[in-house]
């Protein structure tokens, strides 16, 4: 550092900087400085000429978000990969950290060709959790949306979550179609698909709104939806969070759901979201109680009381599921 | 296309016929030219979609009923009794075909409101059911729903506080029910009919009813005039339950009869097992070697292992119909169903007819086999799977294969033991034993105490085995079982054979030196339809 940097460093001691720091920082803007005085010293070609003025530069393509190329992950060779990892990786490790108990299987029996797996969406865990409890074979013939803007936003995450959980970008900040037609192709394919169609994870324990993909999707392949209630999850690891902490996990699938005749994707989202909650109360209320509050129309919403942020948040402690009781009958 | 049932003449060219012996198998040579083979038709193709069947079921009743939808209201007393432990044989894989019926039945009761649900298995004198069998039976969302309430549990027929005397039948037969089903609003039975025997007014009047309300049809007398038992036309067990059916139905205990049939997928149409269900021309080398594999393994396990081994399987059993509304209506539609899987034709009667016994019963499952339980299997089921006449003439020989170890539950058959013990080591004639021991039994505080506290068998229960192949024995100039245990054989009044050729040398005492012979190939379940 020049010795004029250091005097007015010391001089200027802004915002309570460290003079230490405030030397270190004016130090780095010395050494960019010096890199761009060699970049002009170097000719053409071995630097890029500058742009000329008035020409529209060509903009650069993108590789990774939604634009991200995730068909590599789909090769045999990463699927064996896959297999083995989720197999001897992440169903141990969801074992161990959230000791899944799975509920509704049954209602899977005898569904034949692709799905789509729909779950509300309380944490990163969800998504192993359903890698490690949804029944094979989907189980390995699976893609998964993913926030294109989270999981695909650089190039180290972005070819991990292709290849560890098989995820397929979904733009959540723009509208557009390459998501949805990418997603519809591999349906198409035989591929099963599994989305959180709350759109991100819960900020507050209860849940969002459905979105449409989920609907729309099952409508344009002619496919159905089957609706998955997560509990337990933002216990492991809410948003926010960054180390998981040990607690039980349930998973209950629903009964598979078929768009209706003329039901548009926003009405048959919102049919899922319903399912979904009611996949909750049958968890808190049991199942008889829950099948008559989904006939009477009063199946408590997924988003919760209509009350204030706080109340709400206050509420959803008091919520615990029916628990299974411990066998008091011998085994014989 | 499933294939039907048939009977194979056997000649110098037939292959050694499958014989179930226990928790293990034998492979026999049946003599050329005078012997037949009864094989079961292939497993008939289930229903696509049977919960959609089953709601559809509901909603098109059967005879003078309802719909379901229609019979339900808020504020009505509904109980829901279903078959079992008994039914089906093997238990079934998951999902069972009475959560698929409650569960469908609950949801109409759930679009209604209604609140007060009792759900009963409808046990008789059988042995209560566990929380993982009645879970298996009902499913868990069913069994989370009522069981912790206390909504969701075992008949009783021995609470004197829940049983309800309706009447008396003309034949002064005793009506006596469980209380909450009887004074429900509506009665809806849940029924797996996997033989003709099962169903119809059975399940009431049997299923839910008492000691002394049993005792009227479950004796030697009706048992002896049921030609078969099988055959509900010609069985008086079916004619007492139908008597007794009337008075329920008089008495004004409104019912609404669910009844299912399933097909003889027992051991499914691939894995290791499948080649139990093949005929034995038709297994491919593949068959073989896990044939040879499974003897070989199960020779070197223990038999606590082996009996597990079996025990644990679960039968890929499809629905192939559901209707209900009316009983009787009901039941007629369900018999024709069952034929439709089971009844093959054959012609004639033979001298000897031959039978491999299996590890199950309706009285063992996750249990024992015990000696009685072989006799009841054999004299009493597998006999009686007939219409018509015996497939052995009367004065004919009985041959069946088990080990017959002297072995019981000591939990599931207390009563099973002291009668094995004591009783027939005095008489096995069913009349004798009927009348000299059979109230003692009945009425002994510690088996009723076993019966309804732990997970005993009634009292009695033994007896009705017994009973259960009297017409058998009544028909039958001798019984021997082939690689049973010397000692359990003779107890139960029968004689043991080391190997199949011995036991058709003892035969010819009976039957002369060159017997015709019947086998039964069975399981999957079969019925003769002998003219």
């Amino acid at each position: 550092m020049s010795p004029k940097a250091t005097e007015l460093t010391k001089r200027l001691p802004v915002n309570g900087v460290s003079a230490a720091r405030s030397a270190s920082m004016m130090a780095k803007v010395a050494s960019a400085k010096a890199r761009n005085a060699t970049k002009a010293a170097l000719p053409f070609p071995l630097t890029p000429p500058p742009v000329p003025a008035g020409v529209e530069p060509r903009e650069k393509k993108s590789t990774t978000g939604a634009d991200y190329d995730t068909d590599w992950a789909r090769s045999y060779p990463a699927r064996l990969a896959r297999v083995m990892l989720v197999q001897g990786l992440v169903r141990p490790a969801v074992k161990a950290i959230a000791s899944p108990r799975v509920r509704g299987l049954d209602r899977l029996n005898g569904l034949e060709g692709p799905v789509i797996f729909a779950a509300n969406h309380h944490s990163h865990v969800d998504t192993p959790l359903l890698l490690a409890t949804i029944p094979e074979p989907r189980r390995h013939r699976l893609v998964i949306g993913a926030g294109a803007d989270y999981f695909f936003a650089n190039r180290l995450t972005a070819p991990l979550s292709a290849l560890v959980i098989g995820a397929i970008p979904i733009e959540r900040t723009k509208v557009t179609r390459k998501s949805a037609d990418q997603a519809a192709a591999l349906i198409d394919e035989g591929w099963s698909f599994l989305i959180f169609p709350e759109g991100g994870r819960s900020p507050d324990g209860w849940g969002q709104p459905f979105r449409g993909g989920a609907a729309y999707l099952a409508t344009r392949c002619g496919v159905p939806v089957v609706p998955i209630h997560l509990d337990g999850t933002g216990r492991i690891l809410r948003k926010g969070k960054s180390l998981p902490q040990r607690s039980v996990a349930v998973v209950t699938f629903g009964a598979p759901l078929h768009p209706a005749e003329g039901e548009d994707s926003r009405r048959f989202a919102a049919r899922l979201e319903r399912e979904v909650a009611s996949l909750s109360d049958e968890l808190y209320s049991g199942w008889y109680e829950a099948r008559k509050h989904a006939h009477a129309g009063t199946t408590p919403p997924l988003q919760g009381p209509d009350t204030g942020a706080w109340r709400k948040a206050w509420t959803v402690g008091d919520r615990t599921p029916r628990r299974k009781r411990k066998a008091t009958w011998p085994e014989l | 296309m499933p294939r039907p049932g048939f009977v194979l003449d056997v000649d110098r060219s037939t292959p050694p016929v499958l014989f179930h012996h226990g928790e293990g198998f034998r492979l026999e040579k049946l003599p050329a030219d005078r012997s037949r083979i009864i094989y079961p038709a292939e497993p008939i193709e289930p229903i696509a979609d049977p919960v959609g069947a089953i709601r559809h079921a509901l909603a098109n009743p059967l005879g003078d009923a309802a719909p379901l939808a229609a019979q339900l209201l808020a504020g009505m007393k509904l109980t829901i009794c279903f078959d079992d432990i008994s039914l089906p044989l093997p238990p079934m894989k998951r999902p069972d075909i009475r959560q698929m019926v409650i569960e469908a039945v609950l949801d109409l009761a759930a679009a209604a409101g209604v609140d007060d649900v009792h759900l009963i298995a409808a046990l008789a004198l059988h042995r209560r059911m566990t929380e993982s069998e009645l879970r298996h039976a009902v499913g868990d969302r069913v069994y989370e729903a009522f069981a912790p309430s206390g909504a969701l549990y075992n008949h009783d027929a021995e609470d004197p506080d829940n049983l309800l005397e309706i009447g008396t039948t003309k034949h002064g037969e005793v009506v006596e029910i469980n209380k909450r089903a009887a004074e429900s609003d509506l009665l809806v039975y849940v029924n797996i009919n996997l033989v003709s025997m099962d169903g119809g007014w059975k399940s009431t009047a049997t299923g839910l009813s008492s000691y002394k309300s049993l005792k009227h049809h479950h004796n030697v007398k009706t048992m002896q005039a049921s030609t078969s038992f099988m055959d509900r036309h010609k069985s008086e067990l079916h004619h007492s339950n139908w008597r007794m059916g009337e008075v329920l139905k008089s008495s004004g205990v409104k019912i609404f009869q669910i009844e299912t049939t399933m097909n003889n997928n027992v051991f499914g149409t691939d894995g290791p097992m499948s080649v139990l269900q093949k005929r034995e021309w038709e297994w491919t080398a593949r068959d073989r070697m896990t044939f040879l594999a499974m003897q070989k393994g199960l020779d070197r396990i223990s038999p606590r292992m082996r009996r597990q081994a079996f025990q644990s399987w679960k039968a890929p059993h499809a629905m192939t119909s559901v209707q209900a509304g009316e009983v009787d209506a009901v039941h007629e539609v369900t018999t024709a169903n069952v034929f439709r899987q089971h009844l093959v034709p054959v012609e004639g009667q033979t001298d000897i007819l031959t039978m491999g016994l299996p590890y199950i019963s309706p009285y063992n499952v996750n249990s024992i086999l015990n000696p009685v339980l072989v006799m009841c299997l054999g004299l009493g089921y597998f006999f009686n799977l007939y219409r018509g006449k015996p497939p052995v003439r009367e004065g004919g020989v009985l041959i069946m294969s088990h080990p017959t170890p002297w072995e019981f539950h000591p939990v599931h058959h207390p009563s099973y033991i002291d009668f094995f013990e004591q009783v027939l080591s005095e008489t096995t004639d069913p009349l004798v034993l009927e009348e000299k021991f059979e109230k003692q039994f009945a009425e002994d505080e510690w088996y009723r105490h076993l019966y309804r506290t732990s997970y005993a068998y009634h009292g009695v229960h033994p007896f009705y085995m017994w009973y259960w192949g009297s017409h058998a024995m009544q028909h039958l100039g001798r019984v021997i079982i082939v690689g049973g245990e010397e000692r359990s054989v003779r107890r139960l009044g029968f004689q043991p054979a080391s190997t199949l050729q011995d036991a058709f040398e003892m035969a010819s005492d009976v039957v002369g030196r060159e017997p015709t012979i019947t086998h039964l190939h069975n399981p999957p379940i079969l019925m003769a339809d002998v003219t």
